[in-house]
């Protein structure tokens, strides 16, 4: 079943009087419960299409389709609702909320973006904890744990409201070889049990063979086709 | 709403030394303005007593005119019996009005039978005048203090003529009026007392027996040329000089005009400017609260958005509705003003407190012993200004959370 599918997708930032093509007219569609890849050189346009996909940002032409719904299309507001209510967010910075402890950086959109009942969130929230390898720590605040343990929060911060989709701009760029390794297997273990699709952007080669689909951008285009892959479970769609 | 109250809480703790001085500006300020409320109005308080305890009365009830020309005491504007009666009737019907006393004034010559000089005359029911002006008694200094305030035949004596004049309780004097008629009488009196000024170093009101103003004036009738009246509560004023104002106004001269006037101490006495001074001088004391309050809270809020840039766009990109976060941010402002309210009225009613305790005293005026202020505020006072200082943060933390309502996500977490 396809999750995402771009048909023509351009963006052009307008900077006063300059235009910068950041995406130049891309086609692709991505399945539901797949784990893909962006990857590119700096530059190459993955920020720029995965804030389309994730609704952060308009198309300037081309059509974009996200669980079958034309995101171009949506207002500030309606966007800010489809974000809320299908797709969860993986930051490069972790952006766990400073004042908040663990256990609530995970309850924040439970309650400030949908209206969970204290008592499903609780459940919610522990069987996150469990699944990131977070139980027990629950009462710290993001200062007192190390970067690979945020982004383990930040990914069940991700999942809480049960998102079909989670996108993931360079969410190990932060982390040394080794933590990152396990944060993008902790993803992956996550499609498995929740059938999430996962989206992530990296420039790490070994980080990007973890993926099962790799789109590989180039100045604004998926380039090429993908590198070969051991044992790809998702064809490419591109 | 309380998890927003929660956050709101723990980033104002976050950034604890930059709350702390916020809130101890906006305490301050509340201290500052309780302090000046409660203080000048004990003092305007005392101040206003002393003009209408020892004097005025609160109210006075004239002949159409007689105010406007009140500095020659005109004989010819005093009120007949049947007019006085019906003023009377309408005093006795009134719950609100403790006392009045009616009085005959007049300006005459008094003489110690060597030197002359004017004197300022009121003819007045002892046990009346000193019901609606009970300090009248207080006034009284020299030798006697007992016995009645006023006998007739006696004359209390203002103090700057009997020292001018070397006059002492017991002594025979004599005072010389015009008449309505133009003849001229006397009448010799015995020096009953000698009494303070109420209106200053120079002032020059003498009393004696109304009966005994009537004779030297050689008045056929028991006219009055003012009553002035005492009510229970002092702050019933307004109400009660309008109730009064209305029923007198159906006394009515030949013409069918209205002919009484009613006033208020205020509008015979020059200390109604002062109070008026004090009054405008809260104002311009609270309007600088407010100012306060708006620039700190403003201020601080606006760090608050700048600093959390990045913040603000993560819960924005995972979906917080705008409102939400114009509602945290909001409540970081509420918060403030709260904390910085509670803090200000806490400290400001403990030193009022302490001012009851250590009585404050001052001297004024020609009064032989010192008033203490007795500083209050009233709980219409303190809601007033802790409200005023809780909208006032929350006004200023508009803009702020406003504008972090509004940002852009993508710009927001990429700002650094
Ligand atoms: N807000 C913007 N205004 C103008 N140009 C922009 C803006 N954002 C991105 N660009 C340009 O668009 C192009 C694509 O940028 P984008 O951030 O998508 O690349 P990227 O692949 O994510 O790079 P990196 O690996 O460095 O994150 C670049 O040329 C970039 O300079
Ligand atoms: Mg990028």
């Amino acid at each position: 079943m396809v999750l995402i599918r771009a048909e023509g997708l351009v963006k052009t930032y307008r900077a006063g009087e300059v235009e910068v093509p950041a995406v130049k007219g891309v086609d692709f569609a991505i399945d539901s419960k797949s784990f893909v890849a962006f990857v590119g050189p700096s530059g190459s346009g993955k920020t720029t299409l995965l804030n389309m996909i994730g609704c952060l940002d308009r198309s300037t032409a081309g059509k974009l389709t996200v669980m079958d719904t034309d995101v171009g299309k949506l207002d500030r507001r309606a966007a800010a609702d489809f974000r809320g209510r299908h797709i969860g967010f993986v930051f490069q910075d972790f952006n766990l909320i400073p004042v908040l402890t663990v256990y609530e950086n995970i309850e924040y959109p439970l309650i400030m973006v949908q209206d969970w009942p204290e008592s499903k969130r609780r459940e919610q929230i522990a069987r996150l904890l469990e699944a990131v390898g977070m139980s027990g720590q629950e009462k710290k605040r993001p200062d007192q744990i190390s970067g690979g343990q945020k982004q383990r929060v930040a990914v069940a911060r991700a999942l809480a409201t049960n998102a079909q989709l989670v996108l993931a701009d360079e969410p190990t760029a932060n982390l040394d070889h080794d933590t990152a390794y396990r944060i993008i297997e902790l993803m992956k273990k996550m499609r498995d049990e929740l059938g999430t699709t996962f989206i992530f952007s990296t420039h790490d080669p070994k980080i990007m063979s973890e993926a099962e689909v790799i789109f590989q951008l180039e100045d604004g285009r998926i380039h090429r086709q993908p590198l070969p892959q051991p044992q790809p479970k998702v064809a490419l769609h591109a | 709403m309380l998890k927003v109250l929660k956050i709101a809480a723990r980033n104002l703790a976050r950034f604890g030394r930059r709350t702390l001085l916020t809130s101890v500006l906006i305490t301050l300020g509340i201290v500052a303005v309780l302090l000046f409320v409660a203080t000048t109005g004990s003092f305007k308080t005392i101040m206003i007593g002393q003009f209408t305890d020892s004097m005025l009365g609160h109210l006075q009830v004239h002949r159409k005119g007689y105010v406007a020309s009140i500095d020659s005491l005109p004989l010819n504007l005093n009120m007949p019996p049947a007019m006085v009666a019906k003023v009377e009737d309408a005093l006795k019907g009134n719950s609100a009005v403790e006392a009045w006393s009616p009085r005959v004034k007049f300006g005459a010559m008094f003489s110690n039978f060597t030197e002359t000089t004017s004197v300022r005359v009121n003819g007045v029911d002892p046990a009346k005048e000193a019901a609606t002006t009970p300090l009248l008694p207080g006034r009284l200094v020299g030798e006697r203090k007992s016995g009645p305030l006023l006998r007739p035949g006696e004359i209390l004596v203002p103090e700057v003529i009997a020292r001018g004049l070397k006059v002492k309780v017991g002594d025979t004097v004599v005072l010389v009026a015009t008449n309505l008629d133009g003849s001229v009488n006397g009448k010799t009196l015995v020096v009953g007392g000698i009494v303070q000024s109420a209106t200053g170093p120079s002032g020059k009101d003498a009393y004696v027996d109304i009966e005994d103003a009537r004779t030297l004036l050689r008045m056929k009738d028991a006219q009055v040329s003012e009553i002035a009246v005492r009510l229970k509560d002092p702050a019933q004023l307004d109400k009660e000089y309008a109730q009064l104002g209305r029923e007198l106004s159906g006394v009515t001269n030949k013409e069918g005009k209205p002919a009484l006037e009613v006033h208020t101490w205020a509008d015979l006495s020059p200390f109604s400017s002062i109070v008026r001074m004090i009054d405008l001088l809260a104002v311009f004391i609270k309007v600088m609260l407010v100012s306060i309050v708006l620039i700190s809270v403003m201020n601080v809020m606006m760090m608050a958005v700048y600093e959390r840039i990045r913040e603000i766009g993560t819960i924005s990109a995972i979906g917080t509705p705008p409102r939400r976060i114009l509602s945290l941010f909001l409540t970081e402002g509420l918060l403030l003003g709260v904390g910085g309210a509670a803090l200000g009225t806490a400290i400001s009613l403990v030193v009022i407190y302490a001012l009851n305790i250590w009585k404050l005293s001052l001297k004024f005026g020609m009064q032989s012993s010192p008033v203490t202020l007795s500083p209050a505020v009233s709980v219409a006072d303190v809601a007033t200004i802790a409200g005023l200082v809780i909208v006032m943060s929350v006004l200023a933390s508009l803009q702020p959370a406003w504008k972090a309502s509004r940002m852009d996500p993508v710009r927001a977490l990429g700002h650094v």
